[in-house]
């Protein structure tokens, strides 16, 4: 039976970092839960491509960061912040589809 | 320096004109602070304030927070650094925050001795580092160009500690800043003094979003530093808040694509060894962060062009049939239009901003179809110049008001409009077209023009 990851995490959100990266930092509850989604690879680039529909190629880099319980995410912006067609200057509502992962 | 040495810096609001309360940067001063410093900026909000060189924060709470922290530095004989003046740190920006300083010492009659640092880079002297090969572009960004550099309004560098510090040894008391790396603002009098340098930009860059880093988190609250020999300690100043292990360790996420490595002037911080320890009463302790040079001096720059003007027009719609074909519907509408407009080379934009169905996420969106009764529809015209734009938002709102889509049944309007007149001119319109490592090759850069204050009085 898969769970949500809400179960798992207690921060899940998306920021720029700089005009043409987007960063998502998923902070898990426990030490346990991070342990439990690091060893066993449950977020990974062909999951996190599937789920925002970009290339593999554009997923810059996904590193765990165990001093916050955490996993980042840092992808190529769809577009420079602020350019032509832009829907979100500060890239701080990007991160929904990231509520649908299961574990 | 001995163990016990330490030196505390208040931080007293995440970006200048933010605010904060005066209870907290009372307890702030009354820890008898070595440094009260501020980050005034960020790119954050976009390519427009470095372009077209305004301020993203408003004039009277900049004012508000500068008097605050000016009085209590002149008075206790703290020094005061201000980083990336005006938000996005061009030298407008610079002088626009100069001047709100000129008018506090004239009100409040205040004496001290202001280093004022401009960072804007000559673009001869960009292009001389491009032809010489000592550009590269940030991850994601294109290669920069001569044009480009033409086209640009303001190039700023990120200025690092130095230049700080030679404001410093020159005896000024407040020091200000253009664009600035934010921890310098924090780091540059620690590092003078003696301090670890990788532990002075770590804590400076936790304090530079001031109490954000602690919880429950502000943007508009104080929090204090505290650096010693082999550690920081991060200290909330307003009861209701408290640093934990967590929100430290969440905070040096913040805005990074790498946690364990952050880039800034001359090198980075390293993290990979650092470690975070609850020492009660809201405190955090933090060992362990490195400084790491990199084998060049990289400064950053930053720059902004203009691209056209931009008009749009809000519009609602409650119509289920509306709703249902919203796609096709915005489809032909925008097809209608490059007909009549036969003229248009691709220069001129139309774009349809649909709230309640993809108006945040744009094609990312994953859910197809909408399930909401309204949906809020903006109209965003871009187009070389500014009577453009309003003629392409105006053509475009008014076919979309009474466009005969198919299954129509309410035959007198399509839209809702909250407002008379229903169109807004934006004015201007930037994008980031300089995002990019320079070598400066040695060569001096950045240079402090000193001004004196007697009550209040430049002398």
């Amino acid at each position: 039976m898969k769970r949500n990851i809400l179960e798992a995490a207690k921060v899940i959100r998306s920021k720029n970092a700089g005009p043409f990266e987007l960063t998502f930092d998923i902070i898990f509850k426990t030490r346990d839960y991070f342990e439990q989604f690091k060893s066993q690879q449950i977020i990974n680039v062909k999951m996190i491509a599937g789920l925002l529909k970009i290339d593999e190629s554009d997923i810059l880099s996904i590193i765990w960061f165990a001093p916050a319980n955490a996993v980042k995410i840092t992808i190529k912006r769809p577009m420079p912040s602020g350019a032509p067609g832009e829907t979100d200057i500060y890239g701080a509502q990007q991160h929904a589809p990231l509520l649908a992962i299961e574990f | 320096m001995t163990n016990n040495e330490e030196f505390r810096v208040l931080s007293p609001t995440a970006i200048l004109g933010y605010g904060f309360p005066e209870s907290s940067f009372k307890r702030g001063i009354e820890r008898q602070p070595h440094l009260i410093a501020v980050d005034a900026g960020s790119t954050d909000p976009g390519p427009y304030y470095l372009g077209a060189g305004k301020a993203f924060t408003d004039r009277a709470f900049v004012k508000r927070d500068l008097r605050y922290m000016l009085k209590a530095g002149v008075a206790n004989n703290i020094p005061v650094v201000i980083g990336t003046a005006g938000g996005s740190g061009a030298s407008v920006h610079l002088q626009w925050c100069r001047q709100i300083i000129h008018e506090i010492a004239r009100e409040d009659k205040l004496s001290f001795k202001m280093g004022v640092i401009p960072s804007d880079i000559n673009k001869d002297a960009v292009k001389k580092a491009l032809t010489e090969g000592r550009i590269s572009p940030l991850a994601c960004v294109h290669e920069l160009t001569e044009n480009l550099i033409d086209e640009t309004t303001y190039v700023v560098a990120q200025i690092g500690i130095e230049p700080i510090i030679e404001a410093l040894e020159a005896g000024c008391n407040v020091v200000l800043t253009g664009r600035c790396y934010d921890p310098a603002v924090f780091a540059a009098l620690p590092v003078m003094k003696g301090y670890d340098e990788g532990l002075a930009l770590h804590m400076g860059k936790i304090l530079e979003c001031a109490a954000i880093a602690s919880t429950p988190g502000s943007g508009a609250d104080c929090a204090l530093g505290i650096l010693k020999k082999d550690s920081f300690i991060l200290e909330a100043l307003n009861p209701k808040r408290k640093f934990t292990c967590e929100s430290a360790a969440a905070h040096t996420l913040y805005e990074k694509s790498d946690p364990y490595h952050l880039p800034g002037p001359g090198g980075a911080i390293n993290l990979e060894d650092c470690s975070f320890t609850d020492i009660g009463d809201g405190r955090v302790e933090v060992k362990g962060s490195r400084f790491e040079k990199t084998p060049r001096y990289w400064i950053k720059l930053e720059g902004a062009r203009p691209i056209g003007y931009r008009s749009i027009s809000i519009a609602g719609t409650r119509d289920p049939i509306m709703i249902a074909g919203i796609d096709t519907i915005l489809a032909e509408v925008q097809q209608q239009l490059n007909e009549m407009s036969g003229d248009n080379d691709g220069s001129q934009k139309l774009f349809f901003h649909v709230y309640g169905k993809n108006g945040v996420m744009g094609p990312l969106e994953p859910l197809l179809q909408t399930s909401s009764h309204e949906l809020c529809i903006v109209i965003e015209a871009l187009c070389p110049t500014q009577e453009q734009a309003d003629t392409l938002c105006s053509v475009a709102r008014s076919t979309l008001l009474h466009y005969g889509y198919e299954g129509r049944i309410s035959t007198a309007g399509n839209l809702a409009f909250p407002f008379s007149p229903s169109d807004i001119k934006m004015g201007q319109v930037f994008e980031f077209s300089i995002y990019h490592l320079m070598d400066p090759a040695g060569e001096k850069l950045f240079f402090t023009s000193i001004e004196s204050f007697r009550n209040g009085q430049k002398f």
